[in-house]
């Protein structure tokens, strides 16, 4: 299982690109961080999680 | 004037006291005193001992030194940086870098600090008008560019604090990445959510990562909708700026 905003999730073995799609994040629009450690863009599709894996998502949204 | 160009490889950055080029405002050069039209028409002139003194009566030294001392670097200067700016300068933070490309523009007008004479103005130059005619001696360096993931690492990476106060989601995720991952000493106070009428109440404070702080209620996007208005764009610029404030002088400042 991987913890993921604090949900446990059956996400090991998924790259992350592939589980914000599937959760419905847009890539360009998050920030991601696996076990306190920030993932580039270019890598988010070479990152794969891990069973353990602890993962915060931020969606951000316009405005300023 | 006292105006110093800093050349970077891509970037031309404008610092120095903000006490030049103000509208109603001049200052004669290692002066103390700026002068001003009052509200009488007359010639009329303030001390940096008057706003010090202004500021001892109400709070205690110790304070003003860590403020004068702190650096903050806002990112984006539309309606939340544009506020952020703005109360910082009045709470004393010595050192500001405000950066963005953009001038200032009719739609800016209902939500950000500018004025209608700063139509088509860069938004770095009329900010740093607004700015010297609240503190003529706080330092303000500006650079007019456009934040990219290449670039945003040699723009911010040595400011301790930075707000991330872009407009569209996609510059706020790079830039927030870009810095989590590329400059180890640097805390962001990030915006986030402030569209619409909703309740002001539900935007808020929270840290989100161990140096990210996101205000907002995460949730109102103004790219589905929801317009931008003055009230709640301040509320998340006034949560960005006191949680920089808080940085700034709490006992567990993780700011040097």
């Amino acid at each position: 299982m991987v913890k993921i905003n604090g949900k446990e999730e059956n996400a090991a073995g998924l790259c992350v690109m592939d589980y914000l799609r599937q959760a419905g994040f847009s890539p360009d629009v998050v920030v991601v961080e696996r076990n306190l450690a920030i993932i580039p863009r270019e890598d988010l599709d070479k990152v794969i999680l891990q069973d353990g894996d602890s993962v915060e998502i931020l969606r951000f949204v316009g405005g300023g | 004037m006292e105006n110093t160009e800093i050349k970077g490889p891509e970037i031309a950055c404008s610092a120095g006291p903000v006490r030049d080029g103000t509208q109603d405002g001049t200052q004669e050069d290692r002066s103390h005193v700026f002068s001003y039209r009052g509200c009488d028409g007359a010639s009329s002139s303030i001390s940096r001992e008057d706003l010090d003194r202004a500021f001892d009566e109400r709070f205690p030294a110790r304070m003003k030194e860590k403020l004068s001392a702190a650096r903050v670097a806002i990112a984006g200067l539309g309606g939340l940086g544009s506020n952020i700016a703005v109360s910082l300068a009045r709470s004393g933070v010595g050192h500001l870098l405000l950066v963005d490309f953009d001038v200032v523009d009719v739609t800016n007008l209902n939500r950000q600090m500018y004025l209608i004479p700063h139509l088509g103005m860069p938004k770095t130059d009329a900010l740093r008008q607004i700015l010297s005619q609240i503190n003529p001696w706080l330092d303000v360096q500006a650079c007019q560019v456009r934040v990219t993931r290449e670039n945003a690492p040699g723009l911010f990476g040595h400011w301790p604090i930075v707000c991330e106060a872009f407009d569209r989601p996609d510059q706020k995720a790079m830039l927030t990445t870009a810095l989590l991952a590329q400059c180890p000493d640097t805390v962001i106070v990030s915006g986030n959510g402030m569209a619409g009428l909703g309740d002001a109440n539900d935007i808020r404070t929270q840290q989100k990562m161990r140096r990210l702080y996101v205000c907002g209620d995460g949730e109102t996007d103004s790219t589905a909708g929801a317009g931008l208005m003055a009230p709640r764009v301040a509320v998340c610029a006034g949560h960005q700026a006191n949680k920089v404030l808080q940085l700034i002088l709490g006992p567990d400042s993780p700011v040097r």
